[in-house]
């Protein structure tokens, strides 16, 4: 097992009478990708900055390696912050900017234009040394916000929405860079992004939020197969949310029918709802399944077709390759472990 | 291309004429007028072309005027950078409400009179005033002190009238300020104050650039402060021209020193553009 790094214990923090975060719990381990996930206002920038010590939490606690640091300031902090809109010093070219962290500490000259160079290579900008830093494009100075946050060699990268500001192709370049640099030199990043995505495809571990609070905590696949609640199945890829009930372990009922699913340990009879993902239904003959419904609108997607159902309960939206007119008698085909059960929770 | 060009030259010809009549034609008539001589019957102007002028400016009376001035101008404008860049510093870090209040607050002077204000501060400075009460009150001094009509009062008077335009001026640059900045600087490591000095401080200095211009070319002109509450003890250039024009009734003399004024100052904003690269002052432009 990895070992702890960051701990926080039970964070509240009120803005005047407002409360933002109302108990954020989470463990962060060395040399992890972790991505906190959540819509816009959902307290994300705030958790990050209560990390990097620019907020002081009205409870609870940060415990860095098992030593509580809330009232540590920044700069004494081994965190570094690539901040959303890279906040680069205007009037300080490239190098500078990247050697700022590097002067602080007094480090001997030679060793700093080194340690820059050396940065600047990773993040593919060699030879951008005396660069004006408000004359690159996004992308680039991006990429000099994080050789400037890492050349100090933190032991956690905080980023807030970094690609944020870039558009879609750059985005999805430097998403490959950032894991590629996370592996090479092997720290934390908690990287903070409003798209699930982005946040699916780049980490280790990813921690849904919603309102303050935490929804869920887990490996991109579990996010994305198991969601725990309601919440985190809509705010992850699309669903079909169907309230239904546990006949017994193993057994699940909505729509009026009883199918066999994979989920076990809920009590009897219980109240729940079930998500199947719309990739992962197929459209067959009606009599070989047991759902049917009458197509009632078709839209080509590029890999596939999104469909609308009709059934006698709802509208479902299925993604499937196979083309269907609207308007024809369809099936509904899915098996036991297309279909993910959650407890029920109070609607979003 | 062309026809734009020409097109553009007839938008800018009302503004080329107006500038030609009311600045370019008195510069140039002040010009002549230094060169020419009072007439001997004591009225008019004599067009004969003479240095006189000039070489009277030498003189170590009207010398140590220009050093007086300077020295005025040049301490009203340290002043006013202590007070002012802190004042301006500060209202750009509050919120959004009580920036629209602190500005208001430092524009409403304007709308009075500036020659009733300064009266205003003789009721405060004079021997039983306000302030020599309170400093009695308190038991700081025994005996009131003199400070009106006297080097103290000047300064006083100068950097009320002119700290605004410093406030405001290192505000409108401080209030465009990225504050993530700062927070980036602390985040590498750096305490609040490194973090002020070599990021903050840098990118505030066109605003101070701009509060210093305006506020120390016309602490040279506003011979008025001087006059009431130095008590006409302390004579200024602006003071010196004003008296030239009326009572002395030489005019070339006074557009001798006018002339002289205008160097100066014209050689301090190529200072100040020199050093800041920029053609338009922060603030006004
Ligand atoms: N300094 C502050 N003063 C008052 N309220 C604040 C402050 N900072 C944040 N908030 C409020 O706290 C809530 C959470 O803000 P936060 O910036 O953490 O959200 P976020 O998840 O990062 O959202 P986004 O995706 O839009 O960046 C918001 O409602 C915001 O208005
Ligand atoms: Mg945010």
């Amino acid at each position: 097992m990895k070992n702890k790094l960051i701990e926080l214990r039970n964070l509240t923090k009120n803005f005047d009478d407002q409360q933002v975060l109302k108990g954020i719990s989470l463990d962060i381990y060395e040399n992890e990708f972790l991505t906190l996930l959540g819509p816009s206002g959902c307290g994300k920038t705030t958790t990050l900055r209560i990390i990097a010590g620019f907020e002081e939490p009205s409870d609870g606690q940060v415990l860095f390696n098992g030593i509580e640091i809330s009232k540590v300031p920044p700069y004494k902090r081994e965190v570094n912050t690539v901040f959303q809109k890279y906040a680069l010093f205007p009037h300080l070219n490239v190098a500078d900017n990247i050697a700022f962290g590097l002067n602080l500490k007094k480090v001997e000259k030679s060793v700093i234009s080194q340690k820059v160079e050396r940065m600047l290579k990773m993040v593919g900008l060699s030879g951008f040394e005396n660069r004006d830093v408000t004359l690159l494009s996004g992308g680039q100075q991006q990429r000099v916000a994080i050789a400037r946050a890492l050349v100090n060699e933190p032991k956690v990268l905080l980023l807030d929405e970094p690609l944020g500001a870039l558009d879609a192709k750059i985005r999805k370049q430097m998403q490959l860079e950032l894991k590629k640099i996370q592996r090479e030199v092997g720290i934390t990043f908690v990287y903070v992004t409003h798209d699930q995505e982005e946040a699916l495809s780049m980490s280790d571990a990813v921690v849904v939020m919603n309102n303050g609070e935490i929804q869920q905590i887990g490996t991109p696949t579990d996010i994305y197969n198991e969601p725990e609640n309601r919440f985190v199945a809509s705010f992850i890829g699309e669903s079909n949310i169907i309230e239904g009930h546990m006949i017994r372990d193993y057994l699940v009922e909505f729509d009026d029918f009883q199918f066999e699913c994979v989920d076990k340990g809920f009590e009897d009879n219980e109240e729940v709802e079930v998500v199947l993902r719309p990739e992962d239904l197929d459209i067959v003959e009606p009599e070989h399944a047991k759902i049917t419904g009458v197509v009632r609108d078709i839209t080509f997607k590029g890999v596939h077709y999104e469909i609308m159902i009709e059934t006698e309960k709802r509208m479902y939206n299925v993604h499937t390759t196979d083309y269907a007119p609207v308007g024809k008698k369809i099936g509904l085909l899915f098996g036991p472990e297309d279909i993910h059960v959650m407890c029920k929770m109070g609607a979003y | 291309m062309r026809r734009r060009n020409r097109a553009g030259m007839w938008m800018v010809l009302p503004l080329t004429i107006f500038t030609l009549i009311f600045v370019a034609a008195p510069l140039l008539y002040m010009v002549f007028l230094s060169f020419a001589s009072q007439s001997s019957s004591g009225f008019g102007v004599e067009w004969k072309f003479t240095l006189e002028n000039y070489k009277r400016i030498l003189d170590p009376v009207y010398r140590n005027t220009f050093y007086g001035s300077l020295r005025l101008a040049f301490s009203t404008t340290a002043l006013n950078i202590l007070l002012g860049y802190p004042f301006g510093y500060f209202m750009a870090k509050l919120s959004a409400k009580k920036k629209k209040a602190a500005v208001l607050f430092l524009m409403l002077p304007f709308w009075l009179n500036s020659l009733i204000r300064l009266y205003g501060w003789i009721i405060l400075l004079q021997k039983k005033g306000l302030v020599n009460e309170v400093l009695l009150r308190l038991h700081l001094i025994d005996k009131p002190l003199k400070i009106l009509y006297s080097y103290p009062a000047i300064l006083i008077g100068m950097v009320y009238v002119l700290l605004p335009f410093m406030a405001l001026s290192v505000y409108s640059s401080a209030e465009k300020l990225d504050w993530s900045l700062a927070e980036a600087a602390r985040d590498l490591g750096a305490g609040r104050c490194y973090a002020f000095f070599t990021i903050i401080f840098p990118l505030t200095l066109p605003g101070l650039f701009s509060g210093i211009i305006l506020t120390f070319i016309p602490s040279m002109g506003l011979f008025f402060i001087a006059d009431i509450l130095g008590g006409n003890k302390i004579v200024l250039v602006g003071s010196l021209i004003q008296e030239q024009m009326t009572r002395g009734n030489n005019w070339p003399f006074a557009a001798a020193l006018a002339m002289v004024l205008l160097v100066v100052t014209s050689l301090l904003l190529g200072l100040y553009k020199k050093l800041t690269n920029s053609d338009v002052l922060e603030g006004i432009g």
